[in-house]
């Protein structure tokens, strides 16, 4: 009698979750809410709900977003918590089922692969543009088209101890030599790398041989051209070859290693973004954020990352998130989210209003940078970038040949 | 344990009593799997999933009949396991070997309709140079229309007519307030008409070149354009320049005479060009070959040194003379408590070259490459495996020890056998047949140990040159997925052929494997 028992039980638990996966229970948070009365609803006439995807270090900001949001219109904010590497991937597999949610945050850079795969949904923010910074504008930009709201500005910068050294020297030589003098200090400088390389984080240096991941045309987009094959590449992979034989960049110095070493005093030096600065505070490190010195006599360029809120293309509920998307547009979330965010708003308005040293010293150094590319290609270019900057700095493969290498490979994919 | 099937027709099954409780929770819980099981249908044909709806009402048939029917005994035991079965073994097995077939991936993401659509959608831009306005919805005899204001003159224009001026309209600064015989919608009732409000294109003027106006949030609404037009008869999109692009049913692309593209693709058949892409992309064949070579040397040595070491342990610790086999025994099982990802993390960064445990604490500070040299790689994944492999073979075996009879020992020193003579004459035959099975099941899950390379390695030290990153201590799994999740672009298809190709290489490996088994169990 047990068994049967258990039996039907299990039958019956089959059945419910089969019926889950139908898909979308009539009357779920991402249909447009047809019941409008409820009580709390009483002040703008909007009601209903959106669904926003964010990853764990966002969720109180858009929280706190979603309330003025909802003062504002009336309609609720469903913030869900992803994973970040989660994010991209799960709305690239769930939009086309009709799952997915109407909105993700996420990096700029998603562009070329989310429109790749037909899941976001074409911007149109009318005059408001011109209040945004260009770059930022230009990072959510694909194929002449708008795909996404920017909200916040972020790049890699020089990060000094004042502690250990007072002054930074104009060349990035002169660093190293100026590095290696000061006492008890174990790295003259630390540029994380990790098992899988790290262009980015070496990208301030590549750029100041004068090779750009890709060309630029007159008005600053990024054309199909790579710029970083010829001379100047190889210059600069000779150059990667010297850091490695100073012990600068490392393959087994990742970035929580590279951090630890800032953070336990044996390096007066380190290449990194805003997100690792209030770990630095909490341990007691006065710091300051300086442009990286050049190494081949052009200005250092990092790559600007953009953060933004996409639109899904198949949003049920398309006018309230775009609404949202309005919302996010305005002075007033622009400068909550640099309350609670702490990184370079994207609207020049609420940017100019931030007073923060430190932030300046990253919009400074970051004054000669271009977006990162959206291309869905891009992926493929990261990976064998990586693993040829792995070839030279472990003297696996001689520089210049695996730098060509790389440029042969990453061509095969255009 | 009631049941019908004995042989005195008398006794009834309580669940088929009337006077007993065991009827009433039968009567409930086949209440709740109808209830749900109706309600899956109707949520799913609402949904128009079709297959699903099928299954469904074929599984709720099936389910009813068995547990009301008198006979179909043995069903009532088999059919939620057989359910449970076709939902997630056979329904998983068969749509893997489906998108094999397929070119799902990056660009090819969905079916062709979502891609005609998506692709109208980012070509109907807003035309540059032009303003925007603040917009008025309005429902004008139950259609939806725009107000704007334009030059300081109300126009007012729906689906059917252009935008005229509407000298009646009351205006307030730049926005339409009140239109005399249509209401002015407010936000909750646009939000519920949003479908309507979104797709309703106002022509400008009588000229269709003059674009449309239309709006994204109900509040500013612009002029646009759309810069592809889409014949549905010739299936065809046509750009301004007059270039046409032609749907490719093989591809799943929209392409045109001079193979420019557009974006995005739809999900198509392929054949099995994803399989002979895994042998002949020159590329991809190549390291397919080491890895599969890797793969059966990592999947036997595993076997070979965790069952080693585990059985040594074993044979030592059942000989009562050892003391305190009990507080050993449990220390032992302690690399099976911890979780493998975690355990094969927390070896990573020992094994980091300048900063880890072992190079710096335990060797004095040499300089051994272990994870960033291929052969000092393997080795070290084949240790840490080991480590984490061997308390699993110490369990079994000693299980299957206890298991052998003492007589037969002691008949063998009666006969005069040796220690070792009394081992591999007797003890190991013996624990094989009861120990084989596993031996060829670990087999199978080494084979496939995607974690442990993931974690300890990522595969690497890669390969230079390979379009994805595969690295010498890459097994088939870990290849597969960095070949579809990591070069760049996923590429679902090429990665669901591997896994096919995998699974029958797996599946035929055991298939041997457990067919000398039988020979074994012929000693017995």
């Amino acid at each position: 009698m047990r068994k049967s028992l258990i039996a039907v039980a299990a039958a019956g638990l089959t059945l419910s979750l089969a019926a889950c996966s139908g898909g979308t229970t009539p009357g779920a948070t991402s249909s447009p809410s047809g019941d409008v009365s409820s009580p709390a609803a009483s002040a703008p006439a909007g009601s209903g709900t959106v669904t926003i995807w964010v990853d764990e270090t966002r969720v109180e900001t858009f929280n706190t977003i979603g309330e003025g949001f909802t003062a504002a219109t009336g309609v609720t904010l469903d913030v869900v918590q992803k994973p970040t590497g989660d994010i991209k991937t799960d709305f690239i597999a769930q939009a086309p089922t009709g799952e997915g949610p109407d909105l993700i945050v996420g990096a700029h850079d998603w562009v070329g692969d989310l429109q790749a795969n037909g899941v976001i949904a074409p911007v149109e923010l009318g005059d408001k543009v011109s209040g945004f910074n260009e770059l930022a504008i230009q990072g959510f930009t694909y194929d002449g088209q708008l795909f996404g709201v920017p909200y916040a500005i972020e790049n890699i910068a020089l990060v000094r101890n004042n502690g250990m050294v007072s002054d930074t020297p104009a060349t990035f030589d002169e660093l190293i030599a100026q590095g290696k003098a000061v006492e008890g200090a174990q790295f003259p400088i630390v540029i994380q790398q990790g098992d899988a390389g790290d262009a980015y984080h070496l990208y301030p240096i590549q750029t100041s041989f004068g090779a750009p991941v890709f060309k630029t045309d007159a008005s600053g987009a990024y054309t199909a051209e790579l710029g970083m094959g010829g001379p100047e590449g190889l210059a600069f992979a000779n150059y990667l070859k010297k850091l490695a034989d100073e012990k600068v960049v490392s393959v087994s110095l990742g970035g929580d290693q590279a951090k630890q070493a800032f953070i336990d005093q044996k390096t007066p030096y380190m290449i990194t973004g805003p997100w690792n600065i209030a770990d630095f505070e909490a341990a007691g490190i006065d710091v300051s954020v300086l442009a990286v010195p050049s190494a081949g006599g052009q200005p250092s360029a990092p790559f600007l990352g953009v953060q933004g809120v996409y639109l899904s293309s198949q949003s049920e509920n398309a006018l309230v998130a775009n609404q949202f998307l309005d919302y996010m547009a305005s002075k007033e979330a622009q400068d909550k989210l640099y309350e609670l965010g702490g990184r370079t708003p994207a609207l020049t308005e609420s940017a100019d209003a931030v007073d923060d040293p430190i932030l300046a010293g990253f919009a400074e150094a970051g004054k000669e940078g271009q977006p990162m590319p959206a291309l869905p290609e891009m992926g493929a270019v990261w990976t064998f970038w990586g693993s040829a900057q792995v070839s030279i700095i472990t003297g696996a493969a001689a520089p210049e040949a695996a730098w060509t290498e790389m440029i042969a490979n990453i061509e095969s994919k255009f | 344990m009631s049941s019908t099937s004995t042989e005195t027709p008398r006794r009834v099954s309580h669940a088929r009593d009337f006077t007993r409780p065991g009827f009433y929770v039968k009567l409930v819980l086949m209440m709740l799997v109808n209830a749900f099981g109706l309600y899956g249908i109707m949520a799913s044909f609402g949904q128009e999933k079709w297959a699903l709806l099928a299954f469904l009402a074929v599984t709720l048939v099936v389910v009813d009949f068995v547990y009301f029917s008198k006979r179909a005994i043995p069903a009532k035991y088999l059919l939620p396991g057989l359910i449970f079965l076709i939902l997630f073994q056979v329904y998983v097995m068969a749509n893997t070997a489906y998108v094999a077939f397929t070119n799902y991936g990056d660009g090819h993401n969905d079916a062709k309709g979502p891609a005609i659509t998506q692709i109208m959608k980012t070509a109907d831009r807003r035309v540059e140079g032009t303003s925007t306005f603040p917009v008025t919805v309005l429902d004008r005899n139950g259609e939806i229309a725009f107000a704007i204001v334009e030059d300081g003159e109300p126009r007012i224009g729906d689906a059917e007519t252009p935008l005229e001026s509407a000298g009646n309209a009351v205006v307030d600064g730049e926005r339409v307030v009140e239109v005399p015989g249509a209401d002015v919608l407010n936000l909750g009732q646009i939000q519920q008409r949003q479908k309507e409000v979104l797709d309703l294109r106002v022509s400008m003027t009588d000229d269709p070149n003059d674009g449309w106006l239309r709006t994204d949030n109900a509040t500013m609404a612009f002029v646009a354009k759309s810069l592809l037009t889409y014949d549905a008869q010739a299936d065809t999109f046509t750009n301004q320049d007059g270039k046409v692009f032609h749907a490719d049913g093989e591809r799943g692309l929209f392409v045109a005479e001079d193979g420019s593209t557009l974006t995005p693709g739809w999900k198509v058949v392929v054949g099995f060009e994803n399989f002979q892409r895994m042998f002949t992309d020159s590329r991809l064949s190549g390291p397919f070959m080491s890895s599969l070579v890797w793969t059966f040397a990592f999947a036997i040595l595993s076997v070979l040194t965790t069952f080693a070491l585990g059985l040594i342990l074993a044979v030592v610790f059942n000989d009562p003379r050892v003391k305190g086999r009990t507080f050993y025994r449990a220390m032992f099982i302690l690399p099976y408590a911890f979780p493998g990802f975690l355990a094969a993390l927390v070896w990573r960064g020992l094994l980091n070259r300048d900063f880890g445990f072992i190079n710096q604490v335990l060797l004095g500070g040499v300089d051994v490459n272990w994870l960033g040299d291929g052969n000092l790689a393997k080795l070290s994944i084949i240790l840490v495996n080991l480590w984490l492999g061997f308390p699993y073979m110490f369990l079994v075996t000693t299980g299957a020890l206890q298991s052998i009879p003492g007589e037969l020992t002691e008949a063998a020193v009666v006969d005069g056998a040796g220690p070792l003579r009394r081992f591999f004459s007797i003890t190991l035959p013996l624990l094989l047949v009861s120990v084989a099975p596993l031996l060829i099941s670990s087999f199978a899950f080494n084979f496939n140990n995607f974690s442990l390379i993931f974690m300890l390695t990522g595969g690497g030290p890669n390969y230079p040159g390979t379009p994805a990153p595969i690295g010498e201590t890459d097994i088939l799994i870990s290849m597969v997925y960095a070949i579809a999740f990591e070069g760049g672009n996923k590429q679902y298809g090429l990665a669901a052929a591997m896994s096919i190709t995998i699974f029958f290489v797996v599946g035929l490996v055991s298939w041997l494997g457990f067919r000398q088994t039988r020979k074994l169990e012929e000693i017995m």
